[in-house]
């Protein structure tokens, strides 16, 4: 084949250069890419949670068991966490090692008491009779609820790793796209967290 | 992808791979106005509800939903810095489609089974919540095998 066409101007099938890709070049794509996949996740959840809210089985509803006052201060502590994450991702931009830090460990506090303070409620419910066993619309209560407490303890343990390595090797270019990572995982429980508190504790307790 | 097309020094400063750059951006004014405008926009549907200003629940109930929309974009913007050209607009496109997905799933789950419950299960709601606090699980079977 290539002898054939060796007299005239060699073709080319590829690339006449190799593209400059860089070390994590795709990463913030590839990772946003997983975060939609999660929200698919959580739109089925959302979906089931929809069609299986109304089912009480004779037990109690939304309005017997969800007390806002508390759900307003988690969603507090979950949005605080935010800010406080924004605030060491900019200390990052700087290069402020110990700024990072800082703002990482108070992230991870607002996230811890957010975690504590839903295991509360599930173990109030559950101590209540109100487990995910007594009806449809707890099995999905829990299960939706649920699943977003176990990214929040998943994304806690990632921080912790997360600020272990940037102790160890500071700032390194890998260590600020992880962080960048986790910073969008991190917003992007936020959000779902606005659907849950809107469509599962509000709109329970309107109806 | 598109970084084959635009200069490379077009940005100014240092080497840094152009995806990176807009994937950070963020200054502390603009995380502050995302903050503010999440605080307002989670305390007033929580008053509304709390207190039942609104009166009428369906109008509550849009209200409130409404807000988590406009919040859910605000915290895109804001926190996640999301625009249509980040990484050359892929992240959009990907949003875009999460997003039509997202909305097949849920409103086509609950137009499914609403039309279901209503049209194989008459009632079935309320014969099974009063037999269920009767207890009589056997008198439910019965009820539901009577029914048309």
């Amino acid at each position: 084949m290539s002898s054939a066409t060796a007299t005239t101007e060699p073709r080319a099938y590829h690339l006449p250069e190799e593209p400059h890709l860089h070390e994590g070049h795709s990463t913030m794509l590839g990772f946003w890419m997983y975060l939609m996949s999660d929200c698919l996740i959580f739109a089925i959840l959302f979906a089931t949670y929809a069609v299986l809210g109304g089912n009480f089985a004779g037990g109690p509803g939304p309005k017997d068991l969800f007390d806002l006052p508390l759900i307003a201060i988690n969603t507090a502590m979950l949005l605080f966490s935010s800010i406080t994450y924004g605030f060491a991702m900019l200390a990052m931009e700087k290069n402020k090692v110990s700024a990072t830090q800082g703002w990482l460990f108070v992230t991870l506090l607002f996230g811890g008491a957010f975690l504590f303070i839903e295991l509360y409620e599930f173990s109030h419910l559950i101590h209540e009779g109100a487990g995910p066993g007594r009806s449809a619309f707890l099995s999905a209560f829990f299960t939706l609820v649920g699943t977003h407490g176990l990214h929040v303890t998943f994304g806690s343990i990632w921080l912790i790793t997360l600020m272990v390595q940037v102790a160890k090797k500071g700032l390194i270019p890998a260590n600020k796209r992880r962080l960048l990572c986790l910073s969008m995982f991190w917003h992007f429980l936020d959000v779902i967290w606005i659907g849950v508190f809107t469509f599962v504790y509000l709109m329970g307790v309107l109806r | 992808m598109s970084d084959a097309v635009h200069p490379h020094d077009a940005h100014g400063h240092g080497h840094h791979d152009d995806h990176h750059e807009e994937g950070a951006h963020g200054t502390f004014g603009s995380y502050m106005i995302g903050f503010g405008l999440s605080v307002i926009l989670t305390a007033i549907p929580f008053w509304l509800v709390m207190s039942g200003v609104l009166g009428d629940p369906k109008l509550t109930g849009i209200v409130i939903v409404a807000f988590a929309a406009v919040q859910v974009i605000v915290h895109m913007i804001y926190f996640l810095h999301m625009n249509t050209r980040v990484e050359g607009g892929w992240s959009f496109m990907a949003m875009a489609l999460t997003l039509v997905l997202v909305v097949i799933v849920l409103a086509g789950s609950t137009w499914v089974m609403y039309h279901m419950n209503n049209n194989m299960m008459p009632h079935a709601d309320m014969d099974m919540t009063g037999e269920m606090n009767a207890g009589h699980d056997m008198s439910t079977m019965a009820n539901m095998s009577e029914m048309p």
